[in-house]
């Protein structure tokens, strides 16, 4: 059966030239980055050759880059660390409601331990707003967290702006670039963020490798003590074979943006012209300018997502419905509910993300199949023959 | 301890929040740049730097000035001396 993967926002394949710079590390270059002769130099050495390359993705100084294990992580890090670090300076967070769960349970872990958090409301398109943000500051205000993209319905955040708005009190700024960096240019001096998380699975990298950028002279407190590895700010030795992955990967992205980016976009709009024209199916986040270029989210009335997903991986067609979280806990997605989607079309969403293995062709197969899968669970749908009710959801 | 006040710093290195030994391994490189006779000033929350650094200063050869609290965390003042 033919196999199209559509869920590049989960995950990517490792790219064959990336598996190939990390094999030397698993196997006869094996030594801990910390041990002084020759097989730690040569291990140090790749780190640094790593960082280098993950720095000059995204235009900071390789002192500026830690390796974390994943993107997840790396937002623990920068809401915690910051929170510890400037204390003393306010007890307030800003954090909008689209972010990854990574960030959302670590606002929430910081609310028990005596911080107070806002969490700020997106529009239907999923954009915070930075006038929204401006009137959330206090005089407590110490830290601002929005995601560069929501990786669930692909809006990219304007946070040039709400950099502004922050620079204006002295309030720090993180990101969760998870979805964007390696995918769409991403230049911290230019946006002006403070930090920035990254995970290198999401372009083309190894999983267990992410990264924080963190602006130099900037304090932060630890999430994970120990020793000096990462200059003393993260702890545990490092996973070498990954972080040599997450740098060549890193490399080749810088390289290769735009012409991925040139190829995805047209794929995308396919899916999303031919889509929108499917009654009652609708088109969740962005725009085409201010959407992730490889990303297609929908919601269809009457249909669970859960159900479509199904039917599509039947066919050998792999994609998603919210957040891979919220789909496992088959709960309507938080992010499309603060986006003023009603629950029950909230339950209908699913999520096409691309990326360069798929052809014109898959894009094809997948239109045609999911076309009939809509078909053929609407036939079935008690909501869909009229007396469900459409606000109160399935 | 030898407390200080208002000493001019040649060179700053902000280390507040990274791992001991951190502290050790910073002031060896920044020491490494200055010029004889320049002041390294280090800030850190570690507080086992109390005894390291002067101590570090003793066997080096270089003249450690003295400390400043300033709540959060220490800063310690560093002339450089040996070559």
């Amino acid at each position: 059966m033919k196999k199209c993967y559509f869920d590049h926002v989960a995950t990517n394949p490792l790219h064959p030239e990336v598996l190939d710079a990390m094999m030397p590390y698993f196997r006869e270059e094996f030594g801990n980055p910390l041990s002084v002769y020759e097989y730690g130099v040569t291990a140090k050495n790749a780190i640094e050759e790593a960082r280098g390359k993950v720095a000059g993705l995204i235009n900071s100084k390789p002192s500026e880059i830690i390796f974390t294990s994943s993107g997840a992580e790396a937002n623990n890090f920068a809401l915690r660390g910051i929170a510890i670090a400037r204390q003393n300076d306010g007890k307030h967070l800003i954090v909008s409601r689209v972010e990854h769960h990574s960030v959302l349970n670590s606002a929430r872990f910081l609310e028990k331990s005596g911080f107070t958090v806002t969490y700020i409301p997106v529009d239907k398109k999923g954009f915070v707003d930075p006038d929204t943000v401006r009137k959330a500051i206090t005089k407590e205000t110490i830290l601002i967290s929005v995601t560069h993209a929501s990786s669930e319905v692909g809006t990219i955040e304007p946070l040039k702006d709400i950099v502004k708005v922050a620079r204006e009190r002295n309030i720090t700024v993180h990101s969760d670039a998870v979805a964007t960096t390696g995918n769409i240019p991403v230049d911290v001096k230019d946006l002006g963020v403070d930090l920035l998380s990254m995970a290198a699975h999401q372009f083309y990298g190894p999983k267990g490798a992410g990264g924080i950028y963190i602006r130099q002279g900037l304090r932060i407190a630890p999430l994970i003590y120990g020793g000096i590895q990462e200059s003393g700010r993260r702890a545990g030795t490092e996973n070498v074979p990954a972080i040599v992955g997450m740098g060549k990967a890193a490399e080749m992205a810088g390289a290769e943006m735009q012409s991925r980016i040139e190829y995805l976009r047209p794929l995308r709009d396919r899916i999303i012209y031919v889509m929108s024209g499917i009654k009652n199916v609708y088109l969740t986040g962005g725009d085409k300018e201010n959407r992730l270029p490889g990303h297609a989210s929908f919601c269809v009335e009457f249909i669970e997502g859960e159900a479509m997903l199904l039917l599509l991986a039947s066919k050998g067609i792999f994609s998603a419905s919210g957040s891979a979280c919220s789909s496992k806990a088959l709960k309507a997605s938080p992010v499309l509910l603060s986006m003023g989607i009603p629950s029950g079309l909230a339950q209908g969403s699913i999520v096409f993300s691309l990326g360069t293995g798929n052809t014109p062709e898959d894009i094809d197969y997948l239109l045609n199949e999911f076309q009939l899968v809509i078909k053929r669970l609407r036939e079935i749908s008690p909501y869909a023959q009229g007396w469900g009710d459409k606000e109160g959801g399935a | 301890m030898k407390f200080v006040e208002n000493i001019k710093p040649d060179v700053t290195t902000d280390i507040v929040y990274m791992m001991c030994p951190m502290h050790l391994l910073k002031l060896e490189e920044q020491m490494k740049e200055l010029g004889q006779g320049q002041i390294l000033e280090i800030m850190t929350d570690y507080d086992g730097a109390l005894e390291d650094i002067p101590e570090w200063c003793g066997k080096t050869g270089n003249e450690f000035l003295g400390m400043e609290d300033s709540g959060d965390f220490f800063k310690f003042y560093i002339k450089k001396m040996a070559r």
